[in-house]
C-alpha cells in the first residue's frame, strides 16, 4: 500500500517533467549540460537562502521570512543564468553538433527553467517520498491523509511553473518588456505565499489558485515563445 | 600528457593517465596540432575558446587586409578550433552516464543492503578506529589514518614506477590479474551473498557457483582481453562500485572524508608537478611509445592501440616481432557499432590494476576478517596496497606483451567518431564513495546535492581538459565541490528543507 502511494506520488510530481526531459532534453548533450548547470544554480540559490535562514536564529520558526529570501535568491540566480547563457551562446554553438542550437532564443530558457524546476521539486519532495515507502499510515493520529498527494501536486505545479517562469523571464529581458519579469516575480511570491496556508490544510485554497496561475503562466510562456492558438491546434492535427 | 615536445604530441593518444581524464585522438588531429603548436603560442592560446577572436579571424580571413599574421595559417585555424571545441558536449555526456550509473549502484546498495553501512571490522591501514566520543580525538584519528593510507599509496605508486621502469611487465601483469581475480570472484560473491540475505532470497550453492563462475570468467575476459564495449564498460562500472562499497564499509566515518580530501590533493600533486609519480609514469610510457594501462581506465570508445610501425623495442625484448604480426590481423574491434576499418587492440590488463591494489586490501580484510580488530600484517606482503584505487590506477600498467601491435591504418576514420574520452576507474570509485557516504546518512537532499556538485565538477574538469589539452586530475574539482556541498547541505540546507517540507511550504 505504501509502495503504491510512493509510486503514485512520485509519478504525479515527476511524471510530466520527466516526459518533458526525455522528449526534449535527453538526446541533446548541450541541453543536458545546461539543465544540470541550471540545477546547480538553483542549488546555490537554495544554499544561500538556507544560510540566511539559519543565521537569523530567532526568526527560524517563521518560514515566511526564509521564504522571502529563498524567492529573492532564486530570481537573482535566474537572472544570473540569463546573463550567463546570453554570453556563452556562441560558445554553446561550437561545442554542440546540433547547429540549430542557438536558433530559438528561448530554447535555453526552457531547458534552464526545467533544470531549476526539477531541482526545486526534487529538494521539496524526495525526502517526503522516501518516508512514504516506510511503514506508517497518514492521518491516523493527526494531520491529514492527503499530505503526500497534495505535496506531490504542489511539486508538479512548482516544477512546471519554474519552467514557464524562465521562459517568460528570459523573453521579458530580451524584449525589455519588464511586465513579464514582474509577472514572474509577483506570481512566484503569490504562489509561495499561498502555500503558507498549507499548514492549516486549506488545500483547496492553495492548489486551485496555484493551478490557475500555472495555466495562465503557461499561456503567457507559450505566447512569448511564439506560439499561437493556431499552432497549438496544429500540434494535435499535424502528423 | 606532458608537453615535452612534438614527439609527445605524436603519441598523445597514448598519453592517458590512469585516474585522469585525457582524450583519445586520431593521428590526423595530432599532426594538425603539431602544426598548430608551431605557430606562436600566444596565437593558439588566444584563439582557443574565444569566440570573438575566432569570428574576428574568420571575418578577417576573407578580407584582404588581414592583420600581420600570415594568411595561410588563418583559414585552418577556425576549423581546427571548431574541431577542438566540438569535443565538448557529447563526450561530457559520455562520462556523465557511467559516473551516474556507478553512483546509482552504490546508493541503491547502501540504501537497501544494511551490510555496507555496518561498521564491524576495519582495514589494517586505519588503525585508529575513532571510538572516542571527543571530536578532537576523532579528528586526529581521521588525519592519522588518512596519512597512513596516503603513505601506503605513495609507496605503492613509487614501487609501480620502479617496476615499470625496469620493465618488469610480467610482475605487474601477474599482480593485476591476481587482483582482478579477487575482485571479480571474492568480492562479487560477498556482494551477492549480502544482497540475497537482505532480500531474503534462498539460493543453493550450486546455482551460486554457476552464476559466480560465469560472471567472474566473463569479467576477466572482457576486462583483460576483448569483448563488447558495453559489456566491458558495465563490468568496469560494477567493479568500481564494488570498490567504493568496500571503502564505505571499511573506513571509519571521519576517516572517509579525510581520505577523500587527502586523495584529491595527492592527485593534484602527482599529476601536475614535474616530479609527480604519475607524470613520470606517463612520460616513461611516452618515451617507450607504449600505451598506458588502457584497462584501468573507463573509455567511451573502443581503445585503439596505435604503435609506430617500428615495433621493435616496445615489447619485452624477448618477443620476436614476427611472432606478433599475426595478432593484429585477427583482431577486430568487437564493438558492433564500430564503423572504422581500423583493427583495434583490445584492452589490456588495465582493469586488473584496480583489482591489483584491492588485492592487498582484500587480503588485509580477509586477514582481519578472521581476527576482528586490527589485523596482523596483511598477508602477502606489504606490497599489498591499501585498497587504494589510486595506487591501483597507477599500477595498472598494461604490459606491452598484451598489446596488440598495429600497423598504422591507412585512412583514418572520421575525426569526430574517434574522439573518445577516458576517465580512470579510481575517479569513479571516489566519486561513488562520496555520494554513497552522503546517502548512508539517510538524507536524500544531501545525496542529490553531492551528485549534482560532482557532475558539475566533472563538467568543469572536462572543460579544462578541452582547453589545456593535457592529462588532468579528475578528482580535485569534483571532490572539492562534493565535500563543500555535502557539509553545507547537511548542516544548513537540510533543516531548512525539512522545515519547508513539513509545513508543505513551497518556494
Amino acid at each position: 500500500m505504501t509502495l503504491a502511494e510512493f509510486f503514485s506520488c512520485s509519478l504525479l510530481a515527476f511524471g510530466a517533467p520527466l516526459a518533458m526531459f526525455s522528449m526534449t532534453v535527453a538526446n541533446d548533450p548541450v541541453r543536458i549540460i545546461i539543465m544540470i548547470a541550471a540545477a546547480f544554480g538553483w542549488l546555490l540559490s537554495f544554499l544561500l537562502s538556507s544560510v540566511v535562514w539559519y543565521a537569523v536564529v530567532p526568526l527560524r520558526p517563521y518560514l515566511s521570512f526564509g521564504l522571502v529570501f529563498a524567492i529573492a535568491f532564486q530570481e537573482i540566480f535566474r537572472y544570473g543564468t540569463y546573463r550567463l547563457l546570453r554570453k556563452t551562446e556562441a560558445g554553446l554553438k561550437e561545442i554542440s553538433e546540433n547547429q540549430d542550437i542557438g536558433t530559438n532564443k528561448l530554447e535555453m530558457a526552457y531547458v534552464s527553467g526545467l533544470g531549476f524546476g526539477l531541482m526545486s521539486g526534487a529538494f521539496a519532495l524526495v525526502n517526503v517520498l522516501a518516508d512514504s515507502i516506510g511503514p506508517g499510515t497518514l492521518g491516523l493520529q493527526n494531520g491529514t491523509e492527503y499530505f503526500f498527494v497534495t505535496s506531490s501536486a504542489m511539486t508538479l505545479c512548482m516544477i512546471l511553473l519554474n519552467t514557464f517562469w524562465s521562459v517568460i523571464f528570459f523573453s521579458g529581458l530580451d524584449e525589455k518588456n519588464y511586465f513579464k519579469v514582474l509577472w514572474v516575480i509577483v506570481t512566484h511570491f503569490f504562489v509561495s505565499g499561498l502555500s503558507l496556508l498549507n499548514r492549516r490544510q486549506l488545500y483547496a485554497a492553495t492548489l486551485i489558485p496555484s493551478y490557475i496561475i500555472l495555466i495562465m503562466t503557461c499561456v503567457i510562456a507559450f505566447r512569448s515563445a511564439g506560439g499561437t492558438f493556431k499552432s497549438f491546434i496544429q500540434t494535435f492535427t499535424r502528423r | 600528457m606532458s608537453d615535452t615536445g612534438s614527439k609527445t604530441e605524436a603519441t598523445e593518444h597514448t598519453a592517458l593517465m590512469d585516474g585522469h581524464i585525457a582524450e583519445a585522438r586520431p593521428d590526423r588531429e595530432i599532426a594538425e596540432r603539431i602544426a598548430r603548436k608551431r605557430k606562436t603560442k600566444s596565437e593558439s592560446q588566444r584563439t582557443y575558446g574565444s569566440v570573438d577572436q575566432r569570428e574576428g579571424r574568420a571575418a578577417n580571413a576573407p578580407s584582404s587586409s588581414a592583420p600581420g599574421a600570415g594568411p595561410p595559417p588563418l583559414p585552418i585555424e577556425p576549423q581546427i578550433e571548431e574541431l577542438e571545441l566540438k569535443y565538448g558536449a557529447r563526450h561530457v555526456i559520455k562520462l556523465f552516464v557511467p559516473v551516474t550509473l556507478c553512483m546509482l549502484v552504490v546508493v541503491a546498495t547502501i540504501s537497501s543492503i544494511n551490510f555496507y553501512s555496518v561498521k564491524d571490522v576495519y582495514l589494517a591501514y586505519t588503525p585508529f578506529h575513532e571510538e572516542s566520543p571527543h571530536a578532537g580525538t576523532k579528528v586526529w584519528n581521521a588525519l592519522a589514518n588518512s596519512m597512513i593510507l596516503l603513505t601506503v599509496i605513495a609507496l605503492m605508486t613509487v614501487l609501480l614506477i620502479v617496476l615499470y621502469k625496469k620493465r618488469c611487465y610480467k610482475i605487474i601483469h601477474g599482480w593485476l590479474i591476481l587482483s582482478s581475480l579477487m575482485l571479480l570472484f571474492l568480492f562479487s560473491y560477498l556482494y551477492i551473498e549480502e544482497a540475497l540475505r537482505a532480500y531474503n532470497i534462498p539460493m543453493d550453492y550450486i546455482t551460486l557457483a554457476f552464476v559466480m563462475w560465469n560472471f567472474g570468467v566473463m569479467g576477466m575476459i572482457v576486462i583483460h582481453w576483448k569483448g563488447p564495449l558495453r559489456l566491458q564498460q558495465a563490468y568496469l562500472i560494477f567493479i568500481a562500485a564494488l570498490m567504493a562499497l568496500v571503502f564505505i564499509k571499511y573506513l571509519p566515518e571521519w576517516t572517509t572524508w579525510a581520505v577523500l580530501a587527502v586523495i584529491s590533493i595527492w592527485d593534484l600533486i602527482a599529476v601536475l608537478t614535474p616530479n609527480g609519480p604519475l607524470r613520470i609514469l606517463v612520460e616513461t610510457a611516452q618515451e617507450r611509445n607504449e600505451p598506458i594501462f588502457p584497462a584501468l581506465i573507463y573509455s567511451s570508445t573502443v581503445m585503439y592501440c596505435l604503435v609506430a610501425t617500428t615495433t621493435a623495442g616496445v615489447d619485452s625484448p624477448a618477443e620476436p616481432e614476427p611472432a606478433r604480426e599475426p595478432r593484429p590481423r585477427e583482431l577486430r574491434p568487437l564493438n558492433p557499432h564500430a564503423t572504422r576499418e581500423r583493427e583495434a587492440s583490445r584492452r589490456e590488463s588495465g582493469g586488473t590494476g584496480e583489482a591489483a591494489g584491492f588485492d592487498a586490501a582484500w587480503q588485509a580484510r580477509a586477514a582481519s576478517g578472521s581476527a576482528p580488530g586490527p589485523a596482523s600484517g596483511s598477508a602477502s606482503g606489504p606490497a599489498a596496497a591499501a585498497g587504494e584505487p589510486r595506487r591501483l590506477r597507477v599500477d595498472g600498467t598494461a604490459p606491452a606483451s598484451y598489446t596488440t601491435r598495429l600497423d598504422r591504418p591507412q585512412p583514418p576514420p572520421d575525426a569526430d567518431e574517434e574522439k573518445g574520452v577516458k576517465l580512470g576507474l579510481g575517479d569513479f570509485i571516489f566519486y561513488s564513495v562520496l555520494v554513497g557516504k552522503a546517502s548512508s546518512y539517510g538524507d536524500w537532499n544531501t545525496t542529490l546535492a553531492c551528485f549534482v556538485a560532482i557532475l558539475i565538477g566533472l563538467c568543469l574538469t572536462l572543460l579544462l581538459l578541452a582547453i589545456l589539452k593535457k592529462a588532468l586530475p579528475a578528482l580535485p574539482i569534483s571532490i572539492t565541490f562534493g565535500l563543500i556541498f555535502y557539509f553545507a547541505t547537511r548542516c544548513v540546507v537540510k533543516p531548512f528543507a525539512d522545515a519547508l517540507a513539513a509545513e508543505q511550504v513551497f518556494i
